[in-house]
């Protein structure tokens, strides 16, 4: 059984973290895009009401404004749906931001296909490619709300750029306050010597539903959460590989150019085992429940199992 | 500062971009020519700056959202002595400081941001003025932006926002010398009436001759007097002011100067004076 510490909505640890910030530093100001209730920002918003603004449906100037904040003085954390956070305002990001090396936050919500109802059009898929391979940009894609409060606290104060991608569902919490979070560092969250099952995000919770499977087949995963996919940990997957020689990757997003491929750029270079990537195939997601969507596009605890069972056979 | 003095510096500031030009083989003259008063104006006569700390918590604020015309900005801070005239001759060479559009990891006083792609320098300049105002610090906040660049619609969220926010300590202008890269701005996608669309979004609009001293400093005068609404000077311009085979050409927008050019430039701008 997977130890399960509660049930929570990530979107809902970024909101605590930043009444938390807000409370210890008047140089955090929070900017929103008229979905300030629903990515929990509404909390600092009733707090802080002077050190926060609304610029209403119009994200390339929510990103703009950030910038200038940021020349100002303030932290600025900026946060809407994950599509409008990080697609539309892309080229902001990248020329004004990331170019200029600005201490702008983003906060990422609803990201994946358990946005549910809304559909394709408000399913983030792609944000850890596009944000990724912009220079100067940190990302985080914590596991659980306990995760994501810490990873916005650390945000506050990694210098440069930083995208937290996070959700509206809730999500089991595997993590406790306890548990040590540093960016850039994995966390071992399982021990296994058979393959490596490497996850963020949603995923962190079924690759340990996965792994208990296994090892009730004989199979010893080693489970490791890479919160942070950039700065990625090389270290940890390196000893991954060597120690398990063969990977599995998991995530709720686009298997072009997310964790899996920034596993496998690590993997290739410097210790090729077989890899496989539980992820979505190359679509576009639809309306429907959370769980009946992470079942049909194959991002389940089994489906993780049958890629593992899939890469023992390359071993 | 005088107009006359101001006069003298801004055709110094002329034959230095021009210099700046031919040197790199390349850059955009017409845009920076178009845009000289305006900015000789705004340094000398009333942005808020110290020349001992370019990053003073008091200063005043400039981003160059048309930042394709950084030659004008570069000259400038040479004339506040922020950069050696030197220096100058280094624009676009791989290595220099002073890059083909500006830099903020470059270090150079007075840059407060890298500026290039159109249309993001007024929102940039939107969340200077809010922090400001935030603060309760009464900087004020200055961006110069070109007229085609009008079309991107970044722009009018960042209008829309300065005025719903009700940003006084933001002072924006327009440069309309009429021309883009592709022909004459109302040909190409037409931006008019202009001084109606910022009016309409909430805006105390002043027009100006863009090479009358007196004009653009009695504008910047009375910018500082509004109260809660932003304030947009749109200056009538002519792209590659002050050289006769430059002036209202397109093709003026993008390319350096020869050698024989700039010397002739050069004596059509000494006899201005």
């Amino acid at each position: 059984m997977v130890k399960v510490f509660g049930n929570k909505a990530t979107r809902f640890g970024f909101g605590e973290a930043l009444v938390e910030l807000g409370d210890k530093d008047d140089k955090i100001f929070v900017l929103g895009a008229d979905t300030v209730s629903s990515v929990a920002i509404n909390g600092f918003q009733d707090k802080f009401p002077d050190r926060f603004a609304n610029v209403g449906i119009a994200e390339t100037n929510l990103l703009g404004m950030a910038a200038g904040l940021s020349i100002a003085g303030f932290i600025p954390f900026v946060s809407t749906y994950g599509v409008f956070a990080s697609g539309r305002p892309w080229e902001q990001i990248r020329t004004t931001i990331c170019y200029s090396k600005l201490n702008v936050k983003i906060g990422g919500s609803h990201s994946g296909l358990m946005v549910g109802p809304d559909g394709a059009t408000h399913q983030a898929l792609e944000e850890i490619a596009i944000m990724r391979c912009i220079p100067n940009m940190t990302v985080l894609v914590p596991c659980d709300a306990v995760e994501t409060k810490k990873a916005t606290i650390a945000a506050a104060y990694y210098k440069g750029p930083v995208y937290i991608r996070y959700g509206r569902e809730n999500v089991p919490v595997v993590t406790e306050e306890s548990t040590p979070f540093e960016i850039g560092k994995a966390c071992v969250m399982k021990e296994g010597k058979d393959v490596c099952i490497i996850a963020c995000g949603s995923m962190v919770y079924e690759s340990l539903a996965a792994a208990d499977i296994l090892e009730q087949n004989g199979i010893k995963a080693k489970v490791l959460n890479i919160h942070t996919v950039k700065p990625i940990d090389e270290k940890a997957i390196i000893e991954a590989a060597k120690e398990c020689g063969a990977i599995v990757t998991a995530e709720e997003h686009q298997k072009f150019g997310g964790l899996g491929s920034a596993v496998a750029e690590v993997v290739v270079k410097n210790s090729p085992v077989p890899m496989d990537f539980v992820a979505v195939n190359d679509t576009f997601g639809e309306s429907g429940k959370p769980s009946d969507l992470i079942t049909k596009y194959g991002l389940k605890d089994i489906n993780i199992v049958t890629a593992v069972k899939n890469v023992l056979k390359r071993k | 500062m005088e107009t006359a003095d101001l006069k003298i510096i801004s055709a110094s500031v002329r034959k230095d971009i021009l210099t700046m030009l031919e040197l790199a083989g390349s850059g955009h003259p017409g845009g920076s020519l178009s845009s000289v008063e305006l900015m000789v104006d705004l340094y000398f006569n009333h942005m808020k700056i110290n020349p001992k700390n370019f990053n003073d918590p008091k200063r005043d604020y400039f981003i160059l959202s048309k930042g394709h015309v950084c030659p004008v900005l570069y000259s400038v801070l040479a004339q506040m002595e922020c950069i050696s005239k030197d220096e100058l001759c280094t624009l676009r060479k791989m290595g220099s400081r002073l890059q083909g559009h500006p830099a903020k990891d470059k270090n150079i006083p007075g840059i407060e941001i890298s500026t290039g792609s159109l249309g993001y320098g007024l929102s940039i300049a939107v969340g200077v003025a809010k922090g400001m105002k935030t603060l309760k610090q009464d900087n004020r906040v200055y961006v110069l932006m070109g007229d085609g660049e009008q079309q991107e619609g970044s722009i009018w969220e960042a209008a829309m926002s300065a005025s719903h926010f009700k940003l006084d300590n933001l002072c924006a202008v327009v440069d309309c010398n009429g021309l883009q890269i592709d022909g004459p701005v109302d040909k190409v996608l037409n931006i008019n009436p202009i001084t109606d669309k910022y009016l309409s979004f909430g805006w105390n609009v002043i027009s100006v001759d863009g090479h009358n001293l007196e004009e653009v400093d009695a504008a910047y005068a009375k910018a500082k007097l509004q109260k809660d609404k932003p304030t947009v000077i749109i200056a009538k311009t002519v792209k590659g002011k002050g050289v006769s085979f430059m002036e209202n050409k397109a093709d003026w927008h993008g390319k350096a100067p020869s050698k024989e050019q700039l010397l002739q430039a050069f004596k059509e701008i000494d006899a201005t004076l």
